[in-house]
């Protein structure tokens, strides 16, 4: 073991928890619930993580409203108010963050304006301790500290991916990557671009054609827009209540429902999807078709380059916008920590037990790195109650904790996802809600076994 | 540990008006809150008669909810078991801190259930009706006049002497059976067939209290609760099954907030 540069503080049976949003929120709570101390780090100085939109680099725009509807996205055991609203506005989700926060007095487990600069593990043992180091947001002297666990919950929508087009540079218009867009006075009047078909660029095409001169949606390929509510309901209801049939049988369902009542929407000039619906990550807008239709969003394909003035698509034609706004997804980052620890391949990409525990070390976690078909909040909770269940087998019967273990961390690295998804980089970390959580089931219920 | 909730997911209960009394402590305090859950038929005034305002004399902020159909909430004629559950868990969540639950009667079955979805800091259960066939036959055997017109969808009527011990003055007793409500008929059948509550979240402390004397839940049922909560009851002799409202209502609700001391 290398000597010790600078004293460490022992924080003994503690567990660290990075980034105070949602699924950081869960983590205290259920880890306090589970009978440990816990201090949380977070480099900003409230709660809510993406969803506190006074938050620098907060990808939330003055609009956004939820895409999965309340009673998938809400905790399982501590429910949104019921005369919210199906799909509850983002300061709606920030107050309640701040609710659940005060109501389980988790605050006082935060440090706030704090960075967690790096995690070393102690020792390679499957119930190694990790030695911390922390530092003040705005500069100061780091400080490490020891702490029996990690459950790291940075959340993955914090550093933007911008793609590089020919000619960029010397394009004369205002570029922006939709981290940095807010609010719609920066679209009105204007004549706006909008690159990328997620729900980011949907809902920022959207507010383009209600706000701007002009709007041109670029997108690279077709897909499907599911609509928000469907026979009178959320859609993800009345999708969570037919989840037993066949996928087959949910993909006919659900495309026969949108081509009879969107309709064709190669009539409209959109691609035809190259896919078939539930094989991308969901694209939740019943307003996009609808703008399209009014003619007030022009659909365009990839784009091919920049020129000084205008923007060349593939197909040729060619566009002259004031602004471009590039919503074109974000990438998870994990600097502080080396990334064989996470089982990072070359592109980053951390490779994980149920895509929550580090296989060579598994007292680090890495909780809320999911893209699932449903809200990620029950999925959050239910990862850090594992993780919890499984540091106080590991603490009150270590030999049959670690047994279980040494089976787990073998298994293979599956995929939560019920279907084979398009082939795109933003696709890694996507799961069928259902599938996963039905894992995470089993999971729990065999480590109930071995505590007792 | 129940994880997949597909009727929660496909079929949320909808939102209904939910009566909440309150009695604070006047000075800001620690306690952690109290919601108190009243059983078929009755309200939050059961509790508001005598047990809020002496909990909050003590020092413990003091909630006590209708469910929905209940009390000054809003009608529900068709309301479920879950309905009720989730209106329990609903109130609980928009308290200010984590909260102790305390049911009653059929109400300790709904608080039971809410235990799985809200993880309480304690949970009392009162004189605690967690249904079944066999009780709900004891409890046709007891009173076949109360209880034969709710097999056909009518309330359940407990005798006023099932409710309350003697001492109780006789115009009070009358007072308060006049005031009862009932349950959906609905609720009833499902308390019939009830199989008992899940298991609950956060490992709460639950205490069950009630009274050798309670013409409406047997000692055994007493006993047969606490025993899945791995405790044994805490009886108070010479008590009817209304322990919020009887004469000697004082005892109960000191011997449950001292043990809430003891249980922070
Ligand atoms: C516009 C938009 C809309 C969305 N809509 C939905 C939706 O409808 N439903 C849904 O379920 N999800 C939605 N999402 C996904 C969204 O990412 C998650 O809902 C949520 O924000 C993730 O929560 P989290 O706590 O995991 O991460 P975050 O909310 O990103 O929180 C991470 C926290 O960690 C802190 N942090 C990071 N690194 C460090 C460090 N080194 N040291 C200290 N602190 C650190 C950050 O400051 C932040 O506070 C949406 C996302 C976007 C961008
Ligand atoms: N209202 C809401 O609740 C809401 C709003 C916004 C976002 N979100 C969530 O936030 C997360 C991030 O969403 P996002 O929309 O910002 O990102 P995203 O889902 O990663 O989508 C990025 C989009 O940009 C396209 N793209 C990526 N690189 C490109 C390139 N080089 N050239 C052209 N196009 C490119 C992608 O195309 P491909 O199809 O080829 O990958 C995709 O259409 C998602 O989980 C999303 O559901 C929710």
């Amino acid at each position: 073991m290398p000597q010790q540069a600078v004293p460490v503080a022992d924080r003994h049976g503690a567990v660290c928890v990075i980034g105070a949003g949602g699924t950081g929120l869960a983590a205290i709570k259920n880890l306090r619930q589970y009978g440990f101390d816990v201090d949380c780090y977070e480099r900003e100085t409230g709660v809510g993580g993406a969803w506190n939109w006074r938050h620098q680099h907060s990808p939330v725009y003055s609009s956004t409203h939820l895409i999965s509807s309340r009673p998938l996205t809400q905790f399982p055991d501590f429910p949104m108010p019921d005369d919210w609203p199906d799909y509850p506005h983002h300061s709606q989700l920030l107050a309640y963050f701040e609710r659940y926060a005060d109501h389980f007095a988790l605050r006082e487990h935060v440090w706030f304006g704090t960075e967690v600069v790096s995690l070393k593990p102690v020792s390679d043992e499957p119930g190694t301790a990790w030695d911390v180091t922390v530092r003040g947001a705005r500069g100061g002297a780091p400080k490490t500290l020891r702490y029996a666990a990690v459950v790291a919950c940075n959340g993955h929508n914090w550093v933007p991916r911008a793609p590089m087009f020919d000619g960029l540079d010397e394009f004369r218009g205002n570029v922006l990557h939709a981290s940095a867009y807010k609010d719609p006075a920066q679209l009105r009047g204007k004549k706006v671009l909008v690159v990328g078909g997620g729900n980011t660029g949907c809902d920022i095409a959207v507010e383009a054609a209600q706000q701007a001169a002009r709007c041109w949606h670029s997108t690279r390929r077709g897909y499907w827009y599911a609509p928000k509510f469907a026979f009178g309901r959320p859609a993800d209801q009345v999708d969570a209540g037919v989840r037993g049939l066949p996928l087959w049988l949910r993909q006919r369902a659900q495309q026969r429902v949108l081509t009879r009542t969107v309709g064709d929407l190669t009539r409209l000039g959109l691609p035809k999807p190259d896919h078939k619906i539930l094989e991308t990550h969901p694209i939740v807008n019943s307003l996009l078709p609808y703008y399209v239709g009014h003619g007030e969003i022009t659909p365009v394909p990839d784009v091919k380059r920049f020129e000084y003035d205008r923007v060349v698509f593939t197909d040729g034609r060619t566009a002259e916008p004031d602004v471009v706004i590039l919503a074109t997804g974000y990438t998870p980052r994990f600097e502080f920590v080396a990334p064989e620890l996470i089982g990072a391949d070359e592109e980053g990409r951390p490779h994980l037990r149920w895509q929550l525990m580090s296989r060579s070390h598994p007292t680090l976690a890495v909780a809320g790195l999911l893209q699932p078909d449903s809200g990620l909040f029950p999925l959050a909770h239910w990862q850090t109650v594992l993780f919890a269940a499984w540091l106080r087998a590991l603490h009150t019967t270590p030999d049959p904790a670690i047994a279980w273990w040494e089976r787990q961390r073998s298994a293979d690295g599956r995929r939560y996802v019920d279907t084979k998804l398009k082939d795109s980089p933003r696709h890694w970390f996507e799961v069928s809600y259902r599938t996963y959580l039905k894992t995470l089931q089993k999971a729990l219920v065999e480590l109930d076994g071995v505590r007792t | 540990m129940r994880i997949l909730r597909t009727e929660e997911w496909a079929d949320p209960t909808p939102h209904a008006a939910r009566e909440v009394r309150k009695a604070l402590p006047e000075a800001p305090t620690e306690h952690a809150p109290v919601l108190f859950v009243p059983g078929f038929g009755g309200g939050a005034w059961v509790y508001a008669e005598n047990w809020l305002a002496h909990a909050a004399s003590r020092g413990v902020p003091a909630y006590a909810m209708s469910p929905r159909g209940h009390g000054e909430s809003g009608a529900a004629p068709k309301a479920d078991l879950r309905a009720y559950t989730h209106d329990v868990v609903q109130v609980a969540a928009s308290l200010p801190r984590q909260a102790v639950l305390v049911g009653h009667g059929a109400g300790a079955l709904v608080v039971a259930q809410a235990l799985a979805r809200y993880p309480a800091r304690a949970a009392v259960l009162l004189a605690p009706v967690f249904g079944g066939w066999g009780p709900a036959f004891g409890a046709w055997a007891r009173n076949p006049f109360g209880v034969t017109p709710a097999i056909f969808g009518g309330a359940l009527r407990p005798r006023r002497g099932q409710l309350f011990s003697p001492e109780t003055p006789v115009e009070e007793q009358r007072e308060y059976a006049s005031r009862r409500g009932r349950a959906s008929a609905r609720a009833q059948w499902q308390l019939a067939r009830h199989r008992g509550p899940e298991q609950p979240v956060g490992e709460p402390p639950v205490l069950v209290v009630g009274s050798p004397d309670d013409k409406l839940v047997p000692a055994k049922e007493l006993d047969r609760v606490a025993r899945r909560y791995r405790g044994s009851p805490l009886l108070f002799p010479g008590m009817g099954h209304d322990l919020m409202l009887d004469a000697s209502w004082r005892e109960p609700i000191d011997a449950i907030l001292d043990w809430l001391e003891k249980n922070p």
